[in-house]
């Protein structure tokens, strides 16, 4: 057999005490193209920044071409020959192909002479080399993603890759525009490159893959030839046992259907043809993988992003969402995701990012009733046991989960019908985890409806009433509490459906 | 939102250092002739200053208010001697500089154009236009009513200063006390946020262009009627003065934080630099230079506060999200 390209043994990383990889196993062979599945948060990405020398490792050993690595730097993978294209190539925009390649390849000081020429037949060689044809004088702009990502594999092969890290390379491609980047692959493949292949796409990965290594929270959970492995027995694999963490999930009485929605569709966010309602007391998980429009929906119901055809009613009256204050007023409100950026406003205060979306109910002719405004942010800061020396401190000195918790109380200020919670807890230390979780749990029981997005299936599973699996900018299925599974989530989000007999295996 | 609070302190004792100074060696600065002619002075632009603490509390920047401020001077010079009654050229004056805010604003704020390229074409097109349309000559021979507004010299003198004063009192109270106030703060610190929380950060951000051009032709009418002819190049070099005040003041140049009073030690201490080295004896050539420097030692101060300030609440933030694949 043929020496490995590249080897990991035990590779363990690990960031502020949470550990992203615990002794992960890989090789590349020459001429192989190796998946590396696993559903969000299994340290795929993580696993390859330490390849390609973004982030160095805790321990374990890694070895290119019979060498064992030490201090791998993005220097040293470069001249080892490995080379990442990412889902979005970067490229610059404003220049031609040739210039793009020439950027990274050409060596010499800031004044050396351009040799146009040279510069062109490289550029035009190594994109052959990818099996592409594209003019080399094209500026980068104007070429469509396929041929984007080319150049980067062109610039890539040009740095003398012989490892090529492919991260989600065709989230953004046509059918057919992925049909052709599999033949540049496998033109790679006859050169005697390794690529290692990353995609939540498992019919590509069957078509394409010579073996696969399934990642589930950051540990090896096996490799296997793609050859001796069925798509069900994969998504077993990537899913596991459920946790046994326990959520602080209470049955309580659901009411009237508090929002509906009606075959929303938004071409500007790929949001197609949703439909789906909930009733008040109910929390509802939405699953679904980085990328398969969550957040996208969310933003729709709130009004940020253009409906294009159906049509949202909250508390069965039809309502016109075209911004933020008109989903406010209409009783919807929307924790985001990112709150350092979106969520709250370091720079202010507690109470006055309390009462931020709420101005009017606590403001009299314009005039904000200042000793109201502290009256509410105090009683969110007991209701929600904000952690905090007084309403006066700036929110910026709060941790994380105090934080996220001052945005939830924003928008409970606002009295909300329907509250979505874009990831709730991410990035949040366990005590404060659990703390968010009872507090939905109380929410729902005082009669709001409650739409959770969150990438962690544990999560979903352990505080939904019924979820919601998104594929694709559409709901891939509904499962209620009772039958829902990872694996049977996870088989929704990758687009595949499990047949009735692999269902009932897993339960 | 209240950490401006130390820095409008330590620019305080900067300013009370240098008056202590200069009532050591020449105590004729504090006459009573060299201290009405500072104020008289510095009103104008401690009124253009409180719309400028606006603009740059929403992130924004506006370059164009020493060419608005020369448009409605001449402006309401203008008018006046076509023979138009006073009140009514003075009030052409707050609206013209209504009117040519309100088209920075709309340019920023629906357009989506950097405002620092919005401002930089209104300044020299306006500049430009009025040396045009004037030959560069001043407005001369003005009606006898125009000067003072027809008020004696004292009187009118009180008289800026009430407005300079009420004007800033207000905006400063309206800034802390306004739930308008509070959306001017919330757009410049996070536009995202403000926006999802259902503040059109649009309308704040053209109303504050609006508000100051309307402020600098109220300033450049309380200045033109100090003379007896309105010079077509006068505020040249006025934003920059405003500018350097609010930032010395403590409003971050990248906007969210910042204070009305801030402004006013910050204008206070330019404006009283230039008249003290008269009177210490040092060429006023040095005027620029420390200015320069207190601008200088004012940024550098920001950017050491942030600094401290993010380290403190990074040690609190828990760990990076950004783990998952």
């Amino acid at each position: 057999m043929l020496a490995p390209l590249l080897e990991a043994r035990s590779i363990s990383k690990a960031f502020a005490g949470v550990r992203a990889l615990n002794g992960v196993n890989f090789s590349l062979f020459p001429g192989e193209v190796h998946a590396l599945v696993g559903e969000n948060g299994a340290g795929k990405s993580t696993l390859i920044k330490v390849f390609t020398g973004a982030i160095a490792a805790d321990s374990g050993s890694l070895t290119v071409a019979g060498r064992e690595v030490r201090h791998h730097t993005p220097a040293t993978a470069r001249s080892l020959g490995i080379g990442a294209i990412y889902q979005q190539p970067s490229l610059f925009p404003h220049l031609t192909v040739a210039e793009n390649i020439a950027w990274t390849l050409e060596g010499g000081g800031l004044w050396h002479r351009v040799d146009w020429k040279a510069r062109q037949r490289l550029a035009a060689g190594l994109i052959r080399r990818a099996g592409a044809s594209i003019d080399p004088e094209r500026v980068a702009g104007t070429l469509s993603m396929p041929e984007q990502q080319i150049v980067e594999i062109a610039k890539a092969i040009g740095a003398g890759a012989r490892i090529l890290i492919m991260d989600e390379p065709t989230s953004s491609l046509t059918d057919r525009e992925v049909e052709s980047l599999f033949q540049v692959i496998a033109s790679l493949r006859a050169q005697g490159s390794g690529v290692i292949y990353i995609s939540h796409r498992l019919n590509e990965i069957f078509s394409i893959a010579d073996r696969i290594t399934v990642l589930r929270d950051g540990e090896t959970i096996g490799t296997r030839n793609t050859t001796e492995v069925q798509p069900t027995g994969l998504i077993e694999m990537m899913a596991g046992r459920p946790s046994a963490s326990v959520f602080p999930k209470r049955e309580v009485p659901h009411g009237a259907i508090a929002l509906e929605l009606r075959n929303v569709s938004s071409s500007a966010a790929g949001v197609r043809a949703v439909s789906f309602s909930v009733r008040s007391g109910e929390i509802v998980g939405l699953a679904g993988l980085v990328g398969s429009g969550r957040t996208e929906l969310a933003e729709t119901i709130f009004g940020l992003n253009a409906l294009d055809s159906g049509e949202i009613l909250v508390e069965a009256r039809r309502v016109r969402i075209g911004s933020p204050a008109e989903a406010i007023e209409a009783g919807v409100a929307y924790v985001p995701q990112d709150r350092r950026r979106h969520g709250i406003v370091l720079e202010m205060p507690v109470a006055a990012n309390t009462s931020l979306a709420s101005l009017g109910a606590i403001s009299r002719w314009g005039w904000i009733d200042g000793a109201r405004e502290r009256i509410l942010a105090e009683r969110y800061v007991a209701q929600l046991h904000i952690k905090t020396p007084s309403v006066d401190a700036t929110c910026g000195t709060l941790s994380g989960g105090n934080q996220q918790k001052v945005a939830l109380a924003r928008w409970l200020a606002t009295s909300p019908k329907v509250l979505i919670l874009d990831e709730p807890t991410q990035g949040v230390d366990v005590g404060s985890k659990s703390e968010i979780h009872r507090r939905m749990v109380d929410l729902a029981e005082g009669g709001l409806a409650i739409i959770m997005i969150s990438s962690e299936l544990p999560e979903i599973l352990g505080m939904s009433d019924r979820i919601l699996v998104m594929h694709a900018g559409s709901i891939g299925g509904v499962l209620s509490r009772a039958e829902a599974t990872q694996y049977k989530i996870l088989s929704l989000a990758l687009g595949h459906r499990p047949t009735g007999e692999m269902a009932r295996i897993q339960e | 939102m209240r950490k401006g609070y130390s820095r409008e302190a330590s620019v305080a004792g900067a300013l009370v250092a240098l008056l202590v100074v200069v009532a050591a060696v020449a105590p004729g600065y504090f006459s009573r002739e060299n201290l009405t002619d500072i104020c008289l002075a510095n009103a104008p632009v401690l009124i253009v200053a409180v719309g400028m603490t606006l603009v740059i509390l929403t992130g924004q920047i506006d370059i164009s208010v020493g060419s608005i401020f020369a448009v409605c001077g001449v402006g309401a010079g203008v008018l006046a001697k076509a023979g138009l009654p006073v009140p009514i050229a003075a009030l052409g004056a707050c609206f013209t500089g209504a009117v040519l805010g309100s088209l920075n604003g709309g340019l920023v704020a629906y357009l989506r154009v950097p405002s620092i390229v919005v401002t930089l074409a209104a300044m020299v097109a306006l500049r430009d236009g009025l040396r045009w349309a004037t030959q560069g000559a001043w407005v001369e021979d003005l009606p006898s009513g125009f000067q003072w507004l027809g008020f004696s010299q004292s009187s009118f003198s009180a008289m800026i200063l009430l407005v300079a004063a009420g004007i800033t009192v207000t905006v400063g109270w309206g800034l802390r006390n306004l739930a308008a106030g509070r959306a001017v703060y919330a757009t410049g610190s996070s536009e995202e946020a403000a926006h999802l929380s259902g503040i059109d950060t649009r309308r704040y951000r053209f109303w504050v262009f609006t508000i100051t051009g309307a402020l600098t032709g109220l300033a450049a009418l309380l200045n033109s009627v100090r003379f007896n002819q309105i010079p077509s190049n006068s505020g040249l070099g006025l934003e920059m003065r405003v500018i350097a005040a609010v930032v010395v003041g403590g409003t971050a140049i990248t906007g969210g934080t910042g204070s009305i009073s801030g402004t006013v030690v910050g204008v206070i201490l330019l404006g009283a630099v230039g008249p003290a080295l008269t009177f210490l004896g040092i060429n006023p050539y040095w005027e620029k230079a420390i200015q320069g420097a207190i601008i200088l030692a004012a940024i550098v101060a920001d950017r050491v506060s942030v600094r401290v300030a993010f380290r403190s609440s990074r040690k609190h933030a828990s760990s990076p999200a950004s783990t998952s694949a």
